[in-house]
Order: structure tokens, then C-alpha cells, then sequence
């Protein structure tokens, strides 16, 4: 160690995002109502720097902060990128029905606050760290599920807020357990230490530290609160739920299990695996017969979090898990926001029944949201066809061959609920359609449409630079 | 060139999109029927440059995705080039059958043209993934059509359809994996595949990979009893929609099955070899039998698909008898390649004359007409015409097919083969009985539906310009099937060599 005086610039994403806030939430005290969209302007601004930096210090050498708890390195870089352009997707989404809001600066601080904490999962190297970006990732993000201030908002507060604070307290009891086991919580040490540490401590308090990250990541076991969060909150809240802090918490475990957990005795692979099994099977049969649209894609996202687990299980073992899991969660950031977008941008229609007939009124809207749930169904050539081909491909190299064979019967099960969905709006109309969204939205389920698309057909740069291999 | 005439149809699709809808119809139908008369244009100038001794041509190899191991590979050889002709050609039809079409006529041209892309790339792609992508894209465009354009029970046949066919195509994924982390370095490449048979030796994981490659194949084929998504989706997909189904997304199984299964798995399709066999008679015979019990005129043509996929099962796993006379081996496979672009052409032309059936009729139950060669005489000439080529009479291109397919399994597989047989003459005789029901007899006609056309007219300009060229290519291949031959013949030798590595 030495010493916590390092470069203040390896951090910089993050200080960029975490003085946006804070500026954000003076500006917003004396800004009229009327102009605090420039909160949320400046909240873009940090982004949108935050991706430039974390891309120049991902092209750099690796490195750490704040006395090696914090790494930089590219699965931080590719973490901190698709974190960062998820929270400005998900921005956008918020502009429209947002402006003017009495409390529109407090939700983009909380916003960028909770993306904050998201950016210190991904990057922690230090249980203790890993435990303040949970409770940093968490707290603003129970306000946001409750911002309505109705019933069912607060439902999907409380729910969120109950389960979150449970799994958190476990997940710190698993920390102390892992520090007692290993007399440290820094991960290079741990690594070293947890080998030679009783199995039995390691597994209690790797278990109970894995509860609180998989409740992060919205996977079985610790999916309760999903649909009910994800339906109570509004459209944009359920987009950045669904997406952002699951970014953080898929990178930690896989650091996780890449790190500390890399030479320890525990049956980590089948551990993940089946929990990964869990995770699609349970996601992808709860959503068969949903009917409200964002229930429909909270199952989804539940069962998307299980192919994500497929490389984290296989770490190590093959050549090919950390690629795919970041270019998988980078595919599925842009096209799980996609599907939301298009619910942003028709307010007025809840159930898979209002969107009938719609492709003849909202060609491209319609365009989009097909693209998009395809897209999540794995059809080439979008994004997460390209991610799925890889941790299948990852899944097949480190000998889960059966998770493979899970993962494509569970595609062809999801199938049938997306196509439920798209269906209905191609079949000719019944009722006339109420009022249009914001026209932002639209412009958001275009743009990540055709982002899903790109991304899935010009691959091929961003595997490249998604290959360099993860400090060790 | 080759890439020219993949994407040129969803290029101009992409533009239809662009012309507001309110165009007039015919702007639409114009364009989509010039498209299609283009393509075959352009494949008959791929097939003019083509050098009948074999070997692959017109091959492009651009660099994708080379850190997956994917890379655009296309080119063409004796097996692809016929198919790829025979696809031109059904597409042209179909788009001249559709110019009396008036719902959506946009988005139906645009679907269609973009489905001919992903049917001509599938048949060139020389890349696990292109070819996966292509396929799957089928599977995406026929579901709209078949759900948005169909009959009243299109959702739930659109559904099955989707269902049945991407769990075989995600089979087909996962046997691909298995290839390409078999091969080293790790490659999709079909042709570098080819070449290194990276499973040789390999006996248990060549067995799993044929196995899911088998079954995603066989869900596309398709053979018993991964067939029953088929009759629904047949019966109530739009005319045109069943034409390109039955005659040219079929033959993507087959057509991988000689392409990938073949060559890339020798070792475990020798070993496995009886299975297809065996899966074949069944199929062959079980779809005769069921099309027999069809009082549906579309539903019955839809079972003897499953018939006629069947004999080309048979061929290509009677050719795996290694030791057995080379010549009728060569035989089998140049059969089976052949009733894939007679079957194409044949039943292509019964699913159209089945649509106007429907559309004069509004039904296709069997049962509901009589006498109907009175009334239309053309109309029942051509179906008869369809219907006696496609139970193999000699003279039409069936007969070449379904001969060289029998005469070349009969001796490395002489049971299966007398099996098979019997097929023959069940689909004879189910299709004489289809004929004499709607066409001899006293006049008797449905009762008129709201919307139906009036009394039974003749065809019609449109339907016939789209119904007897293919009548009559398959006469002109069953009379003079040399030209396609000569360039099926020295693939299917270079398929066999493969094979006895």
C-alpha cells in the first residue's frame, strides 16, 4: 500500500459524477421550476465526460485508487463506459415527463447518485468499498422507486427498500465473516489468504456476501422485489432499475470470483450455475403470462441476469468469459432501455392488449420495440445475439455444457412471452389509441434500436479492445 | 456480384419503407415485381458464369467479427447454385401472384423482398454464423407474414411456427459452438471446417454436435416428428407466404444437412447414418398416410412435403454406406439435390393453385367442390399437371428425382428403399383421389362467402403468369434435366469425397 494520496484522476469518472450532483443539488435549490432542466443538462454533461475520461484511462495502464481499493482497469473501463451511457439513456427518457416536475433536480441527483454507486461496485477491489457502493448504489434508488409519491410507488419503494436493507445487512455480515476468514478485505490479500482460511468461514460468508450482490443484480435468489419495484415505479425509473446497477453488480462478481474467490476450495462454478439456472428459468416461466408491460420485462430482466451469470460462472476456466460478459451487459444495457423507451414513449398503454394494432400508427415506435425484444430474445443480428453466442461459446469452454443447453431452451421459452408482446401489434386495431408520449422517448427507442443492431453487425472493435485481460 | 444479389432486395425493401403508404398500390407491386424479375435476371448471369467442374465460385471473404471467428464468407458451388435459381424463380412468382393483393401492400412487399434475402444468403453463406443470422431472419420474416397476412388462426400457427423452428435453430447454434471450439484456432468457417474436420477422432463430441446440428435440421426439414408446427403454419399462412415456406425455407434443412452436416462430421454421419435413414422412410411413409387422411386440399399438399422431404433424408443417409458402389451413391445425393429444386418448383406451384382455389371458393376443404374442371378447365389442367409431376410421373422433373434418389439407396439400403416405395404409391394415390373429388364429377361449388369472387372464373392472367412457369420448368428439367445435373453432379461427387475421409 501506499498511502491514500494517489492521482485524483484515476477517479475521475466517478468525482465527475459525484460533484454533478452535488453542483446539481445547489443549482437546484435556487433555480426557478422552470429551468431545472439544467440540473439534468449538467447531469449529461457528466456523463458524457465521464465516458470520455473512463475511455482515456481505460486506454492507459492499469491501476489502482484509493489505496488499491479501487481498480482501473479495462473491466472497470468497460463498466464505468456502459454504466455511464445507460445513465444518459435513461436521462433522456426523464426529460419529457420531468419537465417542470416540483422535485425534477432531486430525482437527477438521486439519478446520478445511484449511478455513482453502480460505478463503485464495478470497481471495487475492497470488500468494505464493495459494501459502500451497495449501500450508495441502493439508498437513492429506493427514493427513485417511491418518486411518485402513489400507492403503488410506494409499494415499490417499501418493497425494494425492505428486501434491500435485509440483503444488505447479510451481505455485511458476510464481509465480517470473509475478514475474520481471511484478515483482510482487500482482494489481492484475500486471494492469498482465503486458500489456507477454514472452508467453512469462506463458503458462510461468501454466501451471505453473494445475497447482497445478487439482490443488486435482481437474480434469484434475491429477485423478490424486481416486478413489483419495476411495475410500481414510473417507465424511466424501471429502465435505470432494471439496467444500471445490475452493470455494477455482475462486474463485482465477477471480480469477485476472479480475485478472492479464484484459488479457494469452494464449488464456486456450480454455485453460479445454478444459481444462473435459477435466475433464467424462474425469470423466463413467471413472465410467461403477464400481461402488464413492464412486469412482462422485470421477468425478463431476471432471466437475463441468469445468461449473465453463465461467464461468471466459467471464470478462469476459459478464455472467453470476460469478454462475453461485458459484451453481453453492454448489449443488453442498450437494448433492455430500448424496450423501456417504447413504454416511455406510449404512457397510455399498460398491457400487452394496448399495443394492438399499433405497428400501423407508430411504424418506426413498433419497429423499435421489435427490435428491441428480439434483441432480448438473442435474433441476430442484434447485440445480444453476438453476447449470447459468447457465453454459450464461454459456458461450452469451461465445461458447463448443460448450462448452455438450458440457457438456448430457456431463449426459445422466453420467445413465447416477447411474442405475446409483439404480436398483438401487428394484428389489425380494435380501439382508438389515446395520447402520445414524449417524442424523447421515441428518439431514445430508435437511437438504441439501431444501437443494438450496429452494435450486434460492427462487433468487432469493441470485442477487440473488450479481450485485454483483467489486472491480475 | 453475389453480394449484389443477396442484398438487393432488402435494399430496395428499405426503400419501399421509405415511400409513405398512402402511394398507390400499384407503385408498390411495380417495384417489388421488378426486384424479383431482377434477381433472377442476375442469378441466371451467376449461373451463365458459372463453370460447370465444380468447386466453389464467386467466393467473397470479408472480415467481420474476426476476434469470434466470424467472417462474411459467401460463394457458390453445384449445390447452392440450383437452389439459389429455384428461389429467384418462386420468389418471382409469388410476387407476380400477389398483383391483386390490397392489404398493406407495403409492408407485405417489403417483408417478402427482405425474406428473399435471407433465403438466397442462406444458400450462399459459407460461415456457421452468416448462416445461422440468414436463417433465423427467415424464421423472423415468415412469422409477421405469416401472422399478419394469414387466415383466421394465423396467430397461434405464426407462434407454433416461431416456437418449433428457433428451438431448432438454437439447437443448430449450440452445435455450431461445439464446431467452431473444436476447431483450432476457433472458426466458424464452413469451408476451413470442411477442410480440417476438426471432430475426427473424436467420437463421443462428434456424436453430440450431429446430434444438435441433426435436430435443428430436421425441425427446419421437416422430418417426424419434429413436423407438427408444419400443417398449421401451411394451412393458414397467405398464399404466397405457404409457397416460400414449402418451397425454399424447407430446403434450408436439407440443404444444411449436405452443406454442414455432411462434409464437417464425416466420421459421425457414417456412424449415425442409419438414423436418417430410418427418420427418412418414416417420414416418407407417415407423410403420405396422414396426407391421405387430409380432407383439406392445402393441409393434404402440406403432409406430402413431409413426404417428399423424406426421400431426400433417405438419399443422403443411404450415401454414408461407405463400401457399397460409389455410383449410386453419387446417384442418391445428386437425387436428393435435385428433388429439393423439383419439390421447390412443384409444390410451389400447388400451394398457388391451392390459393385460388381459396379464392374463388374461400375454402379448402376438399369436400365442398365438384365438377370444378367444367367450370375451369385451365385451372384443372394445371393442377393436374402439378399434381401427376409431383407424385413422380416420368416426363416431369419429380420422376428424375425421386428415380435417382430410389435407384441410388436401393443398393446400400435395399429395405429402406423398398420401403419407400410404398410412399409413392400412397401420394399417388391421394392426389388422384384429390383430383377426381374437385375436379370430375357433377358442378357443385361452395356456397358463396361474403367477399368471394362470384362464380367460378378460369385463372386469371396474374395467376397463371405466376402458376405455369413453373409447371413448366419442371417439364423442361424432367425431360431435359442434363444442364442442372451437370452442375449438381460434380458437388455431389466432392460431398462424397468428403464423407470417406
Amino acid at each position: 500500500m501506499n498511502g491514500m494520496n494517489e492521482n485524483p484522476l484515476d477517479l475521475l469518472p466517478e468525482a465527475l459524477l459525484a460533484a454533478s450532483a452535488v453542483i446539481g443539488l445547489l443549482l437546484g435549490a435556487w433555480l426557478p421550476r422552470h429551468r431545472q432542466w439544467m440540473t439534468g443538462a449538467l447531469a449529461a454533461a457528466a456523463c458524457t465526460a465521464g465516458i470520455a475520461a473512463a475511455a482515456v484511462a481505460a486506454a492507459g495502464p492499469d491501476t489502482t485508487a484509493f489505496g488499491e481499493s479501487f481498480s482501473v482497469d479495462p473491466v472497470t473501463g468497460a463498466g464505468r463506459i456502459i454504466i455511464l451511457a445507460g445513465t444518459l439513456l435513461v436521462l433522456a427518457l426523464a426529460v419529457g415527463p420531468l419537465h417542470a416536475h416540483p422535485r425534477e433536480t432531486e430525482f437527477y441527483v438521486l439519478l446520478q447518485l445511484a449511478a455513482l454507486g453502480a460505478l463503485m461496485l464495478a470497481g471495487a477491489q475492497d470488500l468494505l468499498l464493495l459494501a459502500a457502493g451497495y449501500l450508495l448504489a441502493s439508498v437513492p434508488a429506493y427514493t427513485l422507486a417511491g418518486f411518485r409519491k402513489d400507492a403503488a410507488g410506494t409499494e415499490a419503494a417499501l418493497k425494494y427498500y425492505v428486501v434491500g436493507a435485509a440483503l444488505g445487512v447479510v451481505m455485511l455480515g458476510g464481509i465480517t465473516v470473509l475478514l475474520a476468514a481471511g484478515r483482510a478485505t482487500m482482494y489481492p490479500i484475500l486471494r492469498a489468504e482465503l486458500p489456507m482460511a477454514s472452508a467453512a468461514l469462506v463458503t458462510t460468508g461468501t454466501i451471505a456476501l453473494v445475497a447482497g450482490v445478487l439482490f443488486k443484480a435482481g437474480g434469484v435468489p434475491a429477485h423478490f422485489w424486481v416486478p413489483d419495484t419495476v411495475q410500481g415505479s414510473t417507465a424511466p425509473v424501471a429502465a435505470f432499475l432494471t439496467t444500471v446497477p445490475k452493470i455494477g453488480a455482475l462486474v463485482a462478481l465477477y471480480r469477485l470470483a476472479a480475485v478472492p474467490l479464484a484459488d479457494t476450495a469452494i464449488p464456486w462454478p456450480g454455485l453460479v450455475a445454478v444459481l444462473s439456472a435459477a435466475s433464467m428459468t424462474l425469470g423466463n416461466l413467471a413472465a410467461f403470462f403477464q400481461r402488464d408491460v413492464k412486469r412482462l420485462l422485470a421477468y425478463s430482466t431476471i432471466s437475463q441476469v441468469g445468461y449473465l451469470l453463465m461467464p461468471v460462472a466459467v471464470v478462469g476456466a476459459t478464455g472467453l468469459d470476460q469478454r462475453a460478459l461485458l459484451f453481453y451487459l453492454a448489449a443488453y444495457t442498450v437494448t433492455n432501455i430500448g424496450a423501456f423507451a417504447v413504454v416511455c414513449a406510449l404512457p397510455d398503454a399498460h398491457t400487452i392488449e394496448d399495443y394492438r394494432g399499433l405497428a400501423r400508427e407508430r411504424l418506426v415506435l413498433i419497429a423499435s420495440l421489435v427490435v428491441c425484444l428480439l434483441g432480448l430474445v438473442g435474433t441476430p443480428p442484434t447485440a445480444v445475439f453476438l453476447g449470447k453466442l459468447q457465453v454459450f461459446s464461454a459456458a461450452f469452454d469451461g465445461g458447463y455444457a448443460w448450462l448452455a443447453v438450458l440457457a438456448a431452451v430457456n431463449t426459445v421459452a422466453s420467445l413465447f412471452y416477447y411474442l405475446r408482446w409483439i404480436a398483438p401489434t401487428v394484428s389489425p386495431r380494435t380501439h382508438r389509441h389515446a395520447a402520445t408520449g414524449p417524442r424523447t422517448a421515441a428518439g431514445v427507442a430508435c437511437v438504441t434500436a439501431t444501437a443494438s443492431l450496429a452494435l450486434g453487425v460492427l462487433a468487432e472493435p469493441v470485442l477487440e479492445v473488450l479481450a485485454t485481460p483483467l489486472m491480475p | 456480384m453475389l453480394t449484389a444479389l443477396i442484398l438487393l432486395p432488402t435494399a430496395v425493401a428499405a426503400l419501399l419503407m421509405c415511400v409513405p403508404r398512402t402511394a398507390p398500390r400499384s407503385v408498390f407491386l411495380t417495384v417489388w415485381v421488378a426486384t424479383a424479375a431482377a434477381e433472377l435476371a442476375l442469378t441466371l448471369a451467376v449461373w451463365a458464369g458459372y463453370r460447370p467442374d465444380g468447386g466453389m465460385q464467386y467466393e467473397t471473404q470479408v472480415t467481420w467479427i474476426p476476434s469470434a471467428g466470424v467472417s462474411y464468407h459467401i460463394g457458390v458451388d453445384g449445390l447452392s447454385l440450383p437452389l439459389m435459381a429455384m428461389t429467384s424463380l418462386l420468389f418471382l412468382a409469388c410476387a407476380v401472384y400477389a398483383l391483386r393483393e390490397t392489404r398493406r401492400v407495403r409492408e407485405f412487399a417489403a417483408l417478402f423482398l427482405f425474406l428473399q434475402t435471407t433465403c438466397l444468403g442462406l444458400f450462399a453463406a459459407l460461415d456457421l454464423i452468416l448462416f445461422f443470422v440468414f436463417f433465423d431472419l427467415s424464421i423472423v420474416a415468415m412469422y409477421f407474414i405469416i401472422a399478419s397476412w394469414g387466415h383466421a388462426g394465423a396467430h397461434r400457427a405464426a407462434l407454433k411456427f416461431f416456437l418449433y423452428t428457433f428451438l431448432g435453430s438454437l439447437a443448430l447454434l449450440l452445435g455450431f459452438i461445439g464446431l467452431y471450439l473444436a476447431a483450432d484456432p476457433h472458426t466458424f468457417d464452413i469451408v476451413e471446417l470442411t477442410g480440417t474436420n476438426p471432430l475426427a477422432g473424436r467420437s463421443l463430441y462428434g456424436a453430440l454436435v450431429l446430434l444438435a446440428i441433426g435436430v435443428g435440421l430436421a425441425v427446419k426439414t421437416p422430418t417426424v416428428p419434429f413436423h407438427t408446427w408444419l400443417p398449421p403454419a401451411h394451412t393458414e399462412a397467405p398464399t404466397i407466404g405457404s409457397v416460400v415456406l414449402a418451397g425454399v425455407l424447407l430446403k434450408m434443412g436439407t440443404y444444411g444437412f449436405l452443406r454442414i452436416a455432411m462434409p464437417v462430421l464425416p466420421g459421425a454421419w457414417t456412424e449415425y447414418a442409419l438414423v436418417f435413414v430410418v427418420v427418412g422412410v418414416v417420414s416418407v411413409l407417415y407423410g403420405a398416410l396422414v396426407a391421405m387422411a387430409q380432407t383439406d386440399f392445402k393441409r393434404m399438399i402440406a403432409y406430402t412435403s413431409v413426404n417428399h422431404m423424406g426421400y431426400i433424408l433417405l438419399a443422403i443417409g443411404a450415401a454414408a454406406a461407405v463400401g457399397t458402389g460409389e455410383q449410386a451413391r453419387r446417384l442418391a445425393v445428386t437425387g436428393a439435390v435435385f428433388q429439393m429444386v423439383s419439390h421447390g418448383l412443384l409444390t410451389g406451384a400447388l400451394f398457388l393453385l391451392s390459393g385460388v382455389l381459396y379464392a374463388r371458393g374461400r375454402t379448402y376443404e376438399m369436400a365442398a367442390y365438384s365438377g370444378v374442371a367444367d367450370r375451369a378447365p385451365v385451372f384443372a389442367a394445371a393442377t393436374g399437371l402439378a399434381a401427376f409431376a409431383s407424385l413422380g410421373l416420368p416426363g416431369f422433373s419429380g420422376f428424375i428425382a425421386e428415380f435417382q434418389i430410389l435407384a441410388g439407396s436401393l443398393g446400400p439400403r435395399p429395405v429402406a428403399t423398398g420401403l419407400a416405395l410404398l410412399g409413392i404409391l400412397i401420394t399417388a394415390a391421394l392426389l388422384v383421389r384429390a383430383m377426381q373429388q374437385i375436379f370430375l364429377g357433377p358442378t357443385r361449388l361452395p356456397a358463396l362467402a361474403p367477399g368471394a369472387a362470384g362464380p367460378f372464373p378460369d385463372l386469371r392472367p396474374h395467376e397463371s403468369a405466376a402458376v405455369l412457369p413453373l409447371l413448366a420448368l419442371g417439364i423442361v428439367l424432367g425431360l431435359m434435366p442434363r444442364f442442372v445435373l451437370d452442375i449438381i453432379e460434380p458437388a455431389s461427387h466432392q460431398v462424397l469425397d468428403l464423407l470417406a475421409r
